[in-house]
Parts: C-alpha cells; structure tokens; sequence
C-alpha cells in the first residue's frame, strides 16, 4: 500500500489554525475520470479517495464486506462500489450516472465527476464534460486505444476541455513495460493530432496497486514524468484564464428591494469589473458606468470572473434578466442565427423545423434546429449525412432563435457559447450546443426600420391587431365558423384576412408536403404571413387543423403579447366524421388516406385555449357572436 | 486573484438560489436547523442582499427535534427577515408516531410524508434542501436541480442532463424541483465556512457536560426526561458526560459523540482526525440496507 504523501495529519493535530488557514486558501480544480467500461475508472476514484483518506473506517468496513458479498475484486477491496451509488449499477457493475467525488490535497480541493463508459450513457458523460477543466482518460494497458477511448477524447474535445490526461492503467498487468507503454501513447498521440487536441500528459499507473498516483513508482524508473495527483495539483484552472477576457455578466436578477436600490445580479463569465467602469447592456447596446459592486459584505473594490455579484449604475437603462453587462468598448456579438454542434440527449429524435427551447446564460428564446449539416460518427470521427439527430448523437446544424441573442463562440467562453435545448410540451432537456459562430446573413440582415409603424397602421385602421387561430380536427367547421366571424366583422367596419389551409397550400406552400419537417414549415410560412399582417394592422383569421401543441406554440411564440387568440373548435370525431364533408374521413378508414388527423394520426387538444366553441351545442352563427364577444373591445 | 475553492463554491451556491428565483413560480427553503441549513441560509441572505431572501422557510418538524433547535430556529428567521413555516404531519401527532415504538415509521411519517404534505398544502413548487454529494452514495448521484413527479418521486435511472451552470427549471403542473445548492461542498468546506462567515449554529454542536443514557448501543442526550420516560416506559439511566452532536435530527435517533472540542477550529480538528463518517450517528441510513437513501428519496423524502 502507498503511503499517501498528501495528507496533513500532524499539522492537524499540532497547529488546527495553521491548517485551517492553509486550507482556506486552497483552489479548485474539476476533472472527470473516463475510458472504455473495465479500464478502471471507479477503481482509480477509489484509490485518490481512500488515499486521501477521505474514507472512513465505517464506509470501509462496510466496503470489505460488500466487496466479497458483490465485489469483482474476490478477496480484495473492490473500490468500484465506493463510487456506483444506485441500487442498478451496483447489481449490474455498471456506471450509469456521473457520481460527484470530493478529495483534497495540501493546495486544492478536487471535485471528481465519474462518468460511464457505455455509449448509451454518453449524455450524462457529456454532463459531467461541461463543467469540467480537465479530464482523465483511462487506457487498460492491456487492450491500448479502444473506440470508447477515442469516443471519450472527442467529446471532452468537443467541450472545449483543454487539459487531458491519458492515464495508462494497469501497469502492473503487464510488468510495467515501457515498450508497450510507448507504443500505446504514441497511438494515442497519433489520434489525438487527427481530430485536433492540441497537446496531452501520459502517466503510466496503476490504480489498483498505487503506483504514480500519488508517489513516484519504483516500478517505472523509466518515467521521469509528474505523478497524477502533482499534475492535477499543478495544472491551470478555467476561471482563471476566464478573467483575463473581456467583462461579461449575463444579468440573472434584478434586485429592488426599495425604490433607491436597482441592482444587477448575476455571475461575472469573465473579465473582472471595478466601479467607475463603462459597461454596455446588451442586447439593447445602452451604456452607463457602474457604481458601486455590491455584497452583503461590502461594496468590492473589484470583482472578478467567477464571483456571485451585484452591480449598481449611475444611470437608470433598461436592463432585466436575459440581458448581458459586457465591457463598453468591447461586447459581445448578438445575432440570431447560428452553425453550432449539437449533442442530442433525448430518446425522442430532433424534429427540424420544430421549436425548441434554447437555454443560454440567462437568455431564453423560441428555437428551430435546421436538418444537420452532417452527423459525426463518434467511433469514427466521420461525417455523415444526417436527415435528424437521435439520442447520443452529435451533429452540426444551423439553429434559428425567435429573438436575437447575446452570444460569443463557445471556444472564447462557455458561458454564452453553450446551451441546452428543452422541449416545450415534456420539458425535458433534449439537447445541449455549442456555438460555432454567427451566421454571416443574420449579421447582415438588418432589420429596416420604416416611418410608418405597427402602431401607426393599426390606429388607422381603429383596431387591435390579432391573430384568432382555428384549430380542431378536419370537418370540425373551423373554415365555416372563420367566415362567418370575417363577415361579422366586415360590418362592424374592421379590415380583416381570412388565411385558409387549402387556399394557402395552393400557392405559398405548393413546395411542401406532409412530412413532419415540411409541417412545421407550413405552420412556420403561415404564422410569419399572419405576423407581417398583423405588422400591417390586419385581424387575421386562420383556419387550419394545426394538431400538434408545439406547432401553435411556434407560431404564438411569433406574436407579441395576447396578440394570438387560440380558438378550439371542438367538435367530437364522431361528429366530424358523421359530417364528412370532403370524404376524407372515408378514404382514410379505408386505408387510401394516411396520417389522418384523428384516424391514425394524433390531435393534440389545446390545453388553455383563449376560446372554446362548442359546435354540438352551438351552430356556425351563434358560434361566430360567441367568438366575437369574447374578442371585444376590437380596439 | 485566484478564487479559492470556498469563493468558488460560494459563487455557485448563489448562482443557483438566484436561478431558481428567476424562474420558479414558488420557491421555498426547507430548514432543519443543522449546520447544512444555516449555511444554505447565509448564502440566501448573501444572494439577495440588500433585499431579504424572496421566499419562506419550511421547517417540517417531527416534535421530536432538541429544545435548543426550536430555539434557534426562531431566532434565525426572525434575523434573516423571513417567513418560517412549520409543518407537523397531523396523523403522525394523532397517532403519537415516535421513534422508540415505531422506529423506520416514525421518519417516513413524520419527514418523508409531512415534507409531501406541506409542499402540496402550499404549492410550492421549488424546494431547496441543504443535502451534499459527500453525505451518501445515492446523493453523489443526484442533480442540482432534482426534478419530482407530482407524487414526488426520483427517477435516479432517468435524471435530466445538466450542464455548465444552465439549470431546467421548466415542469408541468404539479410537479416540482427540489433544489440542492450545496451540492458540491463537503463536510470540511462547511465547518470552515462556518467558522471564517462565523454563523450561528446550534450549541449542541459544541461539546458541554449533558445528560445522556445509552441505548441499544448508542449513546444519546436526555433532551426531555419526562418524555423519553413515557415513551420508553421506563426511566432510562442518565449520566452526565462531556458530548457533541456532529450531526442534529429528532433527539431520540441523534447519536452524541464523547468529546471535548468546545470551539469550531476543536471540533473541525476532531472530524479530520475521526475515522467514522458523519452519519454514523444516524439510523436512518442503515434500515433497508444498501440502497435505503435512494429508496426513501423514490418515495419522495428529500
């Protein structure tokens, strides 16, 4: 056994404040450990735990005894089991979720994520890759570079992790032969070069026996090299390379306790920001100065990269959350277009065209994810043609936010460069993204601002402008109840537009089938028609089937605040189909017909609509009066 | 200007607590007066100053916690500026469920059933709770944001991804996040927090001659005599010795440790030259074997 050489026993025990004060001072430092399934990544976790003595005599006796009960060691302590935590792993001997491990030598504190090998577990290595500054990969000695070696090095590559390590384990397998050892690095060194990791530190070690994990092996005098625990020790951590970028600070909240006191808070990305400094509000490009950095204990002279603050400004700008503070002389870009890779974590595919939430810093916008460019096979870093991404796959693809964003290349900073995906009817994390660049059309594109206003066209034409969107299943009467609401208000004088599905499809959205991808683009046509109308001051009608929730949600996303009125018509299937007004009900029970909306096709019923009709109970007119008097005051 | 690991953590701990305010409709903070929640509210009272934290405290309590708690618990609210709120399963106190008679019953009835009730009695939909990754195998596992059905159960196998610092706080009705912003300190980081921020903290923590009696093996404080007295059915032995908690739950389930360190650098000094870790004193870990904290969160405990 290793004497653990890191260890401050006697300092402990003879002088607590000097210790205390040595510990105080200590930096941090987060790595992840991984590598294909059996090279000992647990084992390796275990060992730094129990070599820093961060196990304690009742987990060990309870570790020897679980360890002949379900071990892999036979007689031996089975590390592994300190770190395989659920009930599952520990049956099957498997890694499954990233553990958080803590250790600590004399000058850091080290968080250690653990992450599975398999592939199918990839989104939750991804998980513990991002916030990680460096990262472990284990190699069995045995076996040399295996896919999931080269898997593991391109994701952590991928997110931007730029200290490696490759851990040549299980030395003690093979004698501790610096032939194979060479060959295996320079294996490694040769893949590594081909997909563009610029540099890597090799140790030969052996988690299971010790050797150069904390002190030196006499088993490899031929390594002149660090030990991994005084790498670690010695490597620079991300914030502090962070700090000497420009500031940035994505503004999480603002604090008014009283009408005196508007401040910012947020956690600084990077830079550092002192008072008197100018600073820049971004998306809206307003300037101000700040005045104090304030903290519950005492305004800062100066605060920094990774620090938790809250600044005040001289002036009164419009500044909320979502906003970014950025350096004046120095900000970020903002654009709403963008190439990114994509990583997708969802068991349910990426739907192009479909909208997304997109999560970056404190800004959350619509989103829809082109068909990728190409997907990477991550076992073979090739690129290949992709129409979606699936669960554990990575892609590049262009994305397209509702709004223009506040954003700098994930490489440059990890705060506004990355960001995740969240579905908008589960509300699961889907997917995570790194931002590429810009575009250079959505930087060059400007948006042209005309004399003549929303406001001003809509005040002419004495109305609010709207969009009352029609959805219910086919024959549901939503074509009929739309004609009749677009007379009535014919006659109380109102400039109206009736948008139809079938009309529609004829000339704007010839191009388009009925795959899910051209769908949502119809949907998307349609809603950016009814917008410029509204932009024109017209109420638009609507009146398309639209069954699936994400796909109105796009287009009320498009509209400005209770601009969109979602209007159900409700009709039971086997009403709409007793009426049958086209016979499509018939074709599509007859098989002629596929996708059919209510047949073998969902609908998706509103869950808060602004209006419900009831055609059972009402006909087309009184329906019509229904829908208008729940729209009044027109103005 | 390298920040050290407790700005560090600092910074996250604030990072989160202000994320969650920004986007959960009503977010609370479940306070069970340990040192893990007088440092989770510290930081509250650090991410939102100059105003006072912007929700409640919860204190759901099983009647059974040390007097000194209670004492501190008002205290504490009262300085922080905060509503406290204080839920007592009303079934658990009809039926008289305590620890001695009805040993794993009394914390599913009292903490695991009564958290269930007074998050659903006030809808809340955002909890925080001080748990730490070093404390237990299935914590190491778990979100920073851990997301709960509307029966308030954990999925370990099917956790949403979390990455960088962007938290999904995003849910359905009914259901709800529990929240862990001290995810990443250790048992050390918040004694040492606790000493350089100096935080008011339970007496209990620091070691004083108590009356204590031993039971089943263990060694325990007599908080209230008359009542351990009905409950046990007998009176047990009390003798006095110099004890410390190093660990504070209802005072029959709370293992005293023999010690003599009286003031924090003596009591951090203890635990690094220990060799049991801190929940040792617990039973509440060892009934169900391996997996019984990741059974009891399955169920809805915190």
């Amino acid at each position: 056994m290793t004497q653990p050489t890191y260890q401050t026993d006697a300092l402990i025990a003879e002088d607590i404040d000097a210790y205390l004060d040595k510990h105080q001072h200590k930096s941090m430092l987060r790595f992840i450990t991984c590598g294909s399934v059996d090279d000992g990544k647990s084992t390796l976790i275990g060992r730094l735990l129990y070599d820093s003595r961060m196990i304690f005599e009742d987990q060990l006796a309870a570790l020897e005894s679980d360890s002949k009960r379900v071990g892999t060691q036979g007689q031996e302590i089975d590390f592994a089991l300190l770190v395989d935590g659920l009930a599952a792993e520990r049956e099957q001997g498997i890694t499954i979720d990233v553990a958080y491990r803590f250790f600590t030598t004399e000058s850091r504190k080290f968080i250690v994520a653990d992450c599975p090998g398999h592939e199918q577990y990839t989104r939750n290595m991804v998980t513990g890759a991002s916030t990680a500054d460096l990262a472990v990969i284990l190699i069995d000695a045995r076996k040399g570079v295996l896919t999931q070696t080269r898997r593991h090095s391109f994701l952590c590559h991928q997110l931007g992790i730029r200290h490696l390590v490759l851990a040549v384990n299980k030395m003690d397998l093979i004698g501790y032969d610096r032939a194979a050892y060479d060959a295996i690095v320079a294996d490694y060194a040769d893949f590594a070069q081909s997909i563009g990791i610029e540099g890597f530190t090799a140790i030969p070690i052996s988690g299971l026996a010790g050797d150069n994990i904390t002190a030196r092996s006499g088993n490899t005098g031929w390594y002149d090299g660090p030990t991994l625990i005084e790498y670690l020790e010695a490597v620079e951590v991300r914030s502090d390379a962070n700090l000497a970028r420009p500031f940035r600070m994505p503004v999480q909240w603002v604090n008014r306790p009283n009408l005196d006191f508007r401040g910012f808070s947020g956690l600084i990305a990077s830079g550092s920001v002192k008072p008197g400094d100018e600073v820049r509000s971004l998306p809206s490009s307003k300037t101000s100065r700040v005045k104090a950095v304030v903290t519950m204990d005492g305004d800062l002279p100066e605060a920094g990269a990774g620090q938790s603050v809250t600044l005040t400004l001289e002036d009164e700008i419009d500044c909320s959350r979502g906003d970014v503070l950025a350096a004046a002389d120095n900000p970020p870009q903002v654009a709403d277009q963008f190439e990114s890779t994509i990583v997708w974590m969802d068991e349910e595919p990426l739907v192009v065209g479909r909208g997304y939430w997109l999560k970056l810093g404190t800004q959350t916008v619509s989103v829809t994810v082109a068909e990728p460019k190409f997907e990477i096979d991550v076992n073979s870093m090739d690129r290949l043609a992709a129409k979606t991404l699936h669960l554990n796959q990575i892609g590049v693809a262009e994305i397209t936010t509702d709004r223009r964003v506040v954003f700098e290349p994930y490489e440059q900073n990890r705060t506004l460069g990355g960001y995740i995906l969240v579905d908008k009817l589960t509300n699961r994390t889907v997917g995570a993204g790194m931002i590429h660049f810009a575009l250079r059309r959505a930087q060059n594109v400007h948006w042209q601002a005309t004399d003549i206003t929303r406001d001003d066209h809509a005040a002419m034409k004495n109305q609010k402008p709207r969009v009352l969107w029609f959805t219910g299943l086919s024959g549901s009467g939503k074509s009929t109840i739309a004609n009749e609401v677009e007379k009535k208000l014919a006659m109380m004088n109102r400039h109206t537009f009736l948008l139809d599905g079938d009309n529609i499809r004829h000339g704007l959205n010839k191009d388009l089938g009925f795959t899910e991808s051209d769908r949502i683009e119809n949907i998307r046509r349609i809603g950016e028609v009814a917008k410029l109308m509204t932009d024109a001051g017209l109420i638009v009608l609507t009146a398309f089937i639209s069954p699936f929730r994400a796909d109105r949600q796009l287009v009320r996303d498009m509209m400005g605040e209770g601009e969109f009125i979602e209007i159900h018509v409700d009709t039971p299937l086997e009403v709409a189909e007793a009426r049958d007004v086209k016979g499509l009900y018939k074709k599509a029970r007859e098989g002629k017909l596929k996708n059919f909306t209510g047949i073998d096709s969902p609908y998706e019923v509103p869950e808060n609509p602004e209006i419900r009709v009831n055609t059972v109970e009402m006909t087309p007119e009184e329906a019509a009066d229904y829908v208008i008097s729940k729209i009044l005051p027109l103005k | 200007m390298t920040l050290t690991h407790l700005q560090r953590l600092e910074a996250e701990s604030i990072h989160i607590m202000r994320e969650v305010v920004a986007e959960a409709d009503k977010p609370v903070m479940l306070y069970s007066i340990g040192k893990d929640s007088a440092v989770m509210l510290h930081l509250a009272k650090k991410a939102f100053y100059p105003s006072p934290p912007p929700f409640p405290l919860l204190h759901v309590d099983t009647t059974w916690k040390f007097r000194d708690m209670y004492d501190l618990r008002e205290k504490s609210a009262c300085d922080a500026g905060m509503e406290l709120l204080v839920h007592r399963n009303p079934e658990a106190e009809e039926r008289g469920i305590n620890p001695f008679d009805h040993g794993p019953l009394h914390t599913d009835m009292w903490k695991t059933q009564g958290l269930k009730q007074a998050l659903d009695k006030y809808g809340f939909d955002a909890a925080f709770g001080g748990a730490r990754r070093d404390e237990e195998k299935s914590r190491a596992k778990e979100r920073i944001f851990s997301f709960r059905t509307a029966s308030h159960g954990w999925d370990p196998k099917n956790q949403r991804p979390e990455l960088w610092n962007l938290y999904n706080a995003r849910k359905a009705k009914g259901e709800s996040i529990r929240v862990f912003p001290l995810s990443n300190w250790t048992e050390l980081d918040i004694w040492q927090y606790i000493h350089l921020e100096n935080i008011e903290i339970v007496p209990l923590y620091f070691s004083a001659r108590r009356p204590t009696f031993e039971y089943e093996g263990g060694l325990f404080m007599a908080d209230d005599i008359e009542r351990l007295e009905k409950v046990m059915g007998r009176r047990p032995e009390i003798t006095e010795r110099s004890i410390r908690f190093r660990t504070l739950g209802c005072f029959p389930l709370t293992g005293a440790v023999e010690s003599e360190a009286a003031t924090l650098p003596e009591i951090i000094q203890e635990m690094l030259l220990t060799t049991t870790s801190e929940r040792q004193g617990r039973v509440i870990d060892k009934d169900g074997g391996d997996a019984s904290m990741e059974k009891k969160k399955q169920e809805g405990y915190f």
